[in-house]
């Protein structure tokens, strides 16, 4: 792959999503595009970016920055903020909400497994709701992954990483070499294409923000401007869980972190406040 | 440093458990059928045992049994290796006193996982 086409990927990869490809991701670059150029009928990667260049398909654009997205994520992944929503987050929402919808929103859904494990914590939790309703919307980037977190089928693989036993008995079947997930849990889950960098001002308000594992591909001020819009979603004030590589501190503070509770942020009001004044 | 007894008619697959366990920080014992697993036990508990289904002389569903009833053999984490990956199978292997369940094939990462969720080593 030329310099220059690497460059012209590079950078409309991150126009199109944050993602930072540097230079020494060539390689990662161009085994991920292989099988686009295959797919669609052309002869090298060469002559796939040359198509690009020229007709500036949206389709195939869409097809890139899906395949340079890193979509690594499994069942209760890290464990310590789930433990925290369960433990913390929803008996102090429940108590406040007393019987009304907790609104939860994962930003960055990949392949389902973060939006189903909230729902399974949420249904052992059962009459500890206190009548409240759990709604969770799972968004993403890629359609690809969405389509599959819809279909809740996975592998063998993925549904032994972080996945308790019990849990598999409990809510997932076998069809043929795949486990599929309970109908019961998708009842409370509904997914949508988002990108992060667009504006998601219409998806409304929510108590909870599971963003993991994305921003850490962003660059500072995209970080920032993803963060700061996210603090206009929540109310409450809204919590704001973070991948275990991940902070807010030294990038914007319009959440702040809750001692003793690795990765939790809750949105700071007074800098909201001072946001909408200035 | 806890000891792990690997059970499983293999050879290879006891290799391949053992340099994965010992990656973990374990002790590696072996035994390639359900009754010699027995025996050991009876002369010393381990902490933990990977467990496979299917051998011969007794399978691991029995010496399951059989160690659970013993005197002291509620102790050690029995997680089951096998092939078998059937929900009734899964459900089975708990019922009989298993506490983690690895279907095969099975990689370091699902083993630390498994191993994990159970206590047995520090969360992935
Ligand atoms: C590593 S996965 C994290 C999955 C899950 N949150 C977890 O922690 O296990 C990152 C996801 O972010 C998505 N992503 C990347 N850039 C995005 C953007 N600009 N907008 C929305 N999603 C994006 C990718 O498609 C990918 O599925």
């Amino acid at each position: 792959m030329k310099p220059a086409d690497f460059e012209f990927v590079s950078t409309m990869v991150r126009e199109r999503s944050g993602l930072v490809l540097s230079a020494d991701k060539t390689y990662l670059v161009e085994s991920r595009l292989a099988p686009i150029a295959r797919k669609d009928g052309f002869a090298s990667i060469d002559d796939l970016i040359s198509a690009i260049r020229v007709r500036r398909d949206a389709k195939l654009i869409d097809a890139v920055v899906d395949a340079m997205t890193t979509n690594e994520t499994f069942f209760f992944r890290d464990k310590t903020p789930f433990d925290i929503f369960e433990q913390s987050i929803l008996p102090e929402l429940v108590a406040r909400k007393r019987g009304g919808t907790i609104k939860v929103w994962c930003a960055a859904a990949s392949t389902g497994q973060e939006p189903y494990s909230l729902a399974m914590i949420a249904e052992a939790m059962g009459p500890k709701l206190g009548g409240c309703k759990l709604e969770i919307l799972g968004t993403d980037i890629s359609e690809r992954c969405l389509e599959k977190a819809k279909a809740g089928m996975y592998t063998q693989f993925e549904v032994q990483r972080g996945l308790p036993v019990q849990m598999l008995l409990k809510h997932f079947k076998k069809e043929g070499d795949a486990w599929k997930i309970d109908d019961r849990l998708k009842t409370n889950i509904r997914y949508r294409t988002m990108n992060l960098l667009d504006d998601f001002r219409a998806l409304g308000k929510f108590d909870v923000i599971f963003c993991r594992n994305v921003l850490i591909y962003f660059d500072m001020p995209t970080k920032k401007m993803v963060l700061e819009r996210m603090a206009q979603q929540v109310e409450g004030p809204g919590y704001l869980l973070l991948g275990a590589a991940e902070t807010v501190l030294g990038v914007t503070d319009s959440f702040k972190p809750v001692a003793g509770s690795r990765g939790l942020y809750v949105q700071d009001p007074s800098k909201l406040g001072a946001k909408a004044a200035a | 440093m806890k000891t792990c007894l690997v059970v499983d008619d293999s050879r290879v697959i006891r290799k391949v458990a053992r340099r994965i366990l010992e990656d973990l920080s374990f002790r590696v014992e072996e035994a390639g059928d359900g009754s010699e697993a027995l025996s050991f036990c009876r002369s010393s508990m381990p902490d933990a045992i990977l467990l496979d289904w299917n051998m011969p002389v007794m399978n691991g569903i029995d010496f399951l049994r059989h160690l659970r009833a013993d005197p002291g053999g509620d102790r050690p984490v029995v997680v089951f290796c096998t092939t078998e990956n059937d929900i009734s199978a899964i459900a089975q292997a708990i019922e009989s006193g298993a506490n983690e369940y690895i279907m095969k094939p099975f990689d370091s990462e699902i083993v630390q996982s498994k191993f994990a969720e159970v206590g047995l080593v520090a969360p992935v």
